[in-house]
Formats: structure tokens, sequence, C-alpha cells
């Protein structure tokens, strides 16, 4: 099954050495921050005005607009995360990020089109059990806001339509 | 058929001390063998069990998969646009005859041993039944005639299935009641499209679930989100709905009802931020979507059915069992062929709100698992059902549990315990 297209990375001699490494930090901190339990830094890493989902493999290639989330802007990133915090009722756990290296499939002006696959292990405390919660990849849209690497749109595209329980950390 | 097969007799298994429904015995949740007499009882008993939307199978030979209880099912649109639901069961080795879940075809060829049946569930063809050069074969007593895919009774309302194993299941609008049926045509008032979709697994018995979602004490309790944001107007006049026999709930409110008329009749209502403690107070906004100023229902269908409407977003769940102990929710998010794109839009915003990412509704896929926890080594000890008194009925009030007695009611006359 395809999942939107495989796109091959663009030529490394396309793009400065620099900006190459400064996206993979992004992209790899913006999945620290949430596996460190720092999520209230989580949406600096997006533009203000964003778009922010998670969608099932399968309904992404449907092309149907929802799926587990959908977020058009940072403040509703932050009321996710409030929500979170401060209403939400659920068993304490946390992520484990494994991310694939970013590949920068295209640039359109100030625009990078990048792919990472990743995957998530969810540990429950207390209890201890392990389970891989997702696996997938990002669709991300990466602009520089003055000279600073923000996401403009993130697609989450899980590879399972399936969630065991409830979702609340970001992937 | 059955499944509760070599399993003790169900008033054996199940011991409902208490007469009326206002004490649930625990075993309930957890007993294999009574979970196996429902499969019999419930989902093969008297009832209409959803299996999805009309328009998952537009064309005539379209086809996809579905399930009631633990039986795989088939559902076909035929040549003629009817639609028609088979078990996914092959009479030959018991194989599932279609094993991806969407497809298109004039018939259906059982993977294992290319047995072949047609829409009707009649078996048509059997490869090599005469055998490869006069060796072999099928013997003589054996008549495809009586070798079938098992046929269920099927009906549809506003392009929603359902079906039955049963003849004594009255007619599907009969079983409803005109206050259901009503409620579904008002909900699903246009063309249905499907928005998105995705299932949730419950580490809980599905009738736990099944209590939930009509439980109408719980929600300003444990979904915090409103409060917390103090989304006060949702503290709105409300109640409960139920059909004459009292087998199906609908616990529903009325956001703006401390509001002025007019407003009721204007477009979208804005969110009002000195209100909320919302960043983007623009997940609520909503337009006023039905004449009768419910901003929120859930419906429930005797045994697994949930049509909902949360502010705009409005879809469908279905339960499915999966054991004692596990059970899982088929999500689909629905709109109309006749929204203009603010709508559409306004739906998939306020998916947020729902699924097992919902602000509002995502403690429900775990709640079920606290009480599956809670309850071990006590499986004799009875659950309290008693907000609003211990009767079955329609309530002008949201604190009540009587759509859950309710639903113990049904189930106690079908489990006959």
């Amino acid at each position: 099954m395809s999942d939107g297209g495989f796109r091959p990375s663009l030529d490394p001699r396309e793009i400065s050495e620099q900006t190459c490494r400064r996206i993979e930090a992004l992209v790899a901190d913006c999945a620290a921050v949430i596996d460190g339990g720092q999520l209230e830094l989580w949406p600096d890493y997006f533009t203000e005005k964003c778009l922010y989902r998670i969608i099932a493999r399968s309904e992404f290639e449907k092309g149907r607009p929802i799926g587990f989330v959908f977020c058009d802007n940072r403040n509703m990133l932050i009321d996710r995360v409030r929500a979170m915090r401060s209403a939400n009722v659920f068993q304490p756990h946390v992520y484990r990020h494994v991310l694939g290296p970013p590949r920068i499939v295209r640039r359109r002006d100030a625009v990078f089109d990048v792919e990472t696959s990743y995957i998530v292990i969810r540990t429950a405390m207390p209890g201890g059990a392990m389970d891989v919660f997702s696996a997938g990849r990002y669709l991300d849209e990466i602009v520089f806001e003055a000279d600073v690497p923000k996401l403009r749109s993130r697609t989450v595209i899980a590879d399972s339509d399936s969630i065991d329980m409830l979702l609340v950390l970001p992937i | 058929m059955a499944q509760a097969v070599a399993t003790r007799a169900v008033r054996d298994l199940l011991h409902w001390n208490a007469t009326g429904v206002s004490r649930v015995p625990m075993q309930v949740y957890a007993d294999p063998g009574i979970y196996a007499w429902e499969q019999d009882l419930i989902f093969r008993g008297p009832t209409w069990n959803f299996l999805g939307l009309a328009i998952e199978a537009p064309n005539p030979n379209d086809h996809f998969t579905s399930v009631i209880g633990d039986t795989p099912i088939i559902v076909v649109r035929t040549k003629d646009g009817s639609i028609n639901a088979l078990v996914n069961r092959c009479a030959h080795k018991g194989a599932t005859v279609c094993y991806q879940p969407t497809g298109h075809g004039e018939t259906f060829t059982c993977p294992y041993h290319n047995w072949v049946y047609d829409h009707s569930g009649r078996l048509v063809s059997v490869a090599f039944e005469k055998g490869v050069q006069q060796l072999g074969g099928m013997p003589k007593q054996f008549d495809k005639a009586n070798h079938r895919l098992t046929r269920l009774r099927v009906e549809t309302i506003c392009g929603l299935i359902f079906a039955s194993f049963s003849e004594r299941a009255p007619p599907l609008e009969q079983y409803l009641g005109p206050v259901m049926t009503g409620h579904i045509r008002r909900t699903l008032h246009g063309t249905p499209k499907i928005l998105g979709r995705y299932r949730q697994m419950m580490q809980n018995n599905w009738k736990l679930y099944a209590e939930n979602a009509r439980d109408n004490y719980h929600p300003s309790l444990l979904h915090a989100f409103f409060a917390t944001f103090e989304l006060n107007r949702l503290s709105a006049e409300g109640g409960v709905r139920q059909d004459e026999a009292g087998w199906h709930h609908i616990v529903f409110a009325k956001r703006h009802t401390d509001q002025g008329h007019a407003e009721y009749e204007s477009g979208v209502i804005r969110a009002q931020k000195r209100e909320f403690g919302l960043a983007d107070p623009s997940l609520i906004d909503q337009w006023m979507e039905f004449d009768d100023q419910i901003t929120n229902s859930i419906q429930c269908l005797f045994p697994t059915f949930v049509l909902q409407q949360v502010l705009n977003s409005i879809g469908t769940r279905q339960i499915i069992p999966h054991g004692p102990e596990k059970s899982e929710l088929v999500w689909t998010l629905i709109g109309f062929e006749e929204d203009t794109e603010a709508q559409t839009y306004m739906r998939v915003k306020q998916s947020n709100l729902v699924g097992p990412a919902g602000l509002v509704s995502m403690e429900d896929g775990i709640i079920g698992n606290f009480v599956q926890r809670g309850i071990k080594g006590d499986l004799d000890a009875q659950a309290v059902v008693m907000m609003g008194g211990v009767d079955v009925g329609p309530a002008p009030t949201r604190a009540t549990e009587t759509s859950v007695r309710g639903f113990w009611r049904v189930y106690r006359e079908l489990m006959d315990v």
C-alpha cells in the first residue's frame, strides 16, 4: 500500500550543510521535548499559524480530513497541553520516540518538505509495561522564521488506524 | 449455530439475586461463560446490530466486512442495489471468505479451497466437485444446496445498516420506536459522507462501554475538560429520552439555553472569550444545526450502537466485544454532502473533542479498565445503579442512571436471568 508516495531525498549538494543540520535538530528536539516531559515547550517548535494532525495511514490514503487530532494553530497545541496537565484523567505514562534520519525531499523557496520515520514506545507508570504505541512517519513543512526553523505543518501518519485505550501525549 | 457450546446453563453461571436493575453483579463483566451466552442470546438474539454505512458499499457488487458480537459478517450491495449480510464463514472449513476490509465482485470465493458463493450466500461452485480425471471429488450425497453462507435479516435507516440473526426481532422501525427513529432522522438530516474513521481498543468488558455511553451521571464529573476551561454554558438544560420499552436511550443537552432566542436562528455561535479558558476558543464555535437547540446528544441503540452529536461533530460508534475483558470501538465521523466548506471544516475541528484523543471523551477509553481492575477478586460484589431512583423511563434531568438501568433490564430479559 502506498502512503502518499515515496519521494527520494534531495541531492544534499542542493542544501547547505548548516540548513540540513538545523532541520535535523528541529525534528529531533521536537520529539525529545515530548519524551522529556517538557510538553509546555512543544508548541514553540511550530509557527503560530500551523497545522498539526495525527491520522491513520489508511485514512490519509483515502484523503479523509479527520484523524485522531487536528490542530490548525499554535493555540490549539497549547490547549492540548493544558488540558492534559489540568483536565484529562489517564494512567501516567511516558513515550520514547525513536526517529529515522530526517529526509529533506523538496524545497519550495523557503519551505522544506521533510519526512521522518518514527516509533513510539509507551511505558505505563506504574506497572512498567512497554508497548509499541505507534509507528509511522512525519510529513513536515519546515520554514525559517526570523532565522529559526519551525514546523509550519506536521502530519503524523500512523501506520495503524487503532489506538490502544487513549492518545493524550502528542506524537 | 451457537457459541455457548458445552458451557453451563446461563442461570447456573449468572447469579442475579436482587430483583430489579438497581444492583448489577460484577461477574457479568468478567465471566467467560456469561460472555459465550451473550453471543447467542444478545448478539444472535432478537436484536438489531449495526454493521456500517450504506455509503461504504456505494455501487452494486461492492462489499465490506463487519462484525456482530464475535461473528464476522460480509455486507454486500447486490446487483439490484439492495444490501445483504452474510456470515463470513465458509461452509467448508470455516475460513473467512472475505479477508480484506472492502472489495468488489459478483461472487465471493473462499481463498482456502475456492468454494464460490453468490451475494445471497448460496454455494454456486465447489472446486473439483467432480474430482480430477474421474478420481476423487465429492460423494454423490453431497448437495451444494445444503451448504451456504448464513444470511441475516437486513434493514436500513438513514443509510445506517442493521442486521439481525433472529426471526423474533420485530421490524427495525418497530424495534426502535418513534422516539428513536425520529432522533436518527433528525441527526442524519443530509446525505452522509465519511470524514474519518478509526478504532480504539479498550481493556474492558463491552458492557462497561455500553453503560458508559448511557451514563449521564459521569460526564461532568469524569470529563473535566468543560469544567476546567470554564465552558460553563454546558451546565445547561438537558435530559433523557427513551423508547417506550426502555431498550434505547438518548441523553441530550442544550448548551445555549441561557441565551436569547434570536441567536439560535443565527449562523455560527461564537464562543465568548471572556467566558473561556481556552487559548483558541474557536474550537467550540458551532452553528445551531438543529431546530430543537440540542447541542449534545448521545443516542444508544441496544445492544452496541451509538449515534453521537457533540456540537457539530456527528458520528457513529460500534462496540465490538473481544472476550470478557476486552472490547473495541469503531468510530466513524460523518458530514453531509450538503454541508458548506465552512461547516465541514467545523466538523473536522470539533473532531478534537471525540475519539481516543478527544479532549472530552478520551477518559472513556480508560475508565472501563479502572472498573475491570477494581472488581478483580470481588466478582460476587454488586454495582449500585440508584441515581435518580430504581426505575427505568425518560427523565427531565441528567442526574440519573435511568438509561443504565434500562440497559440492564433488557439484558436480564434477553439472558433470562
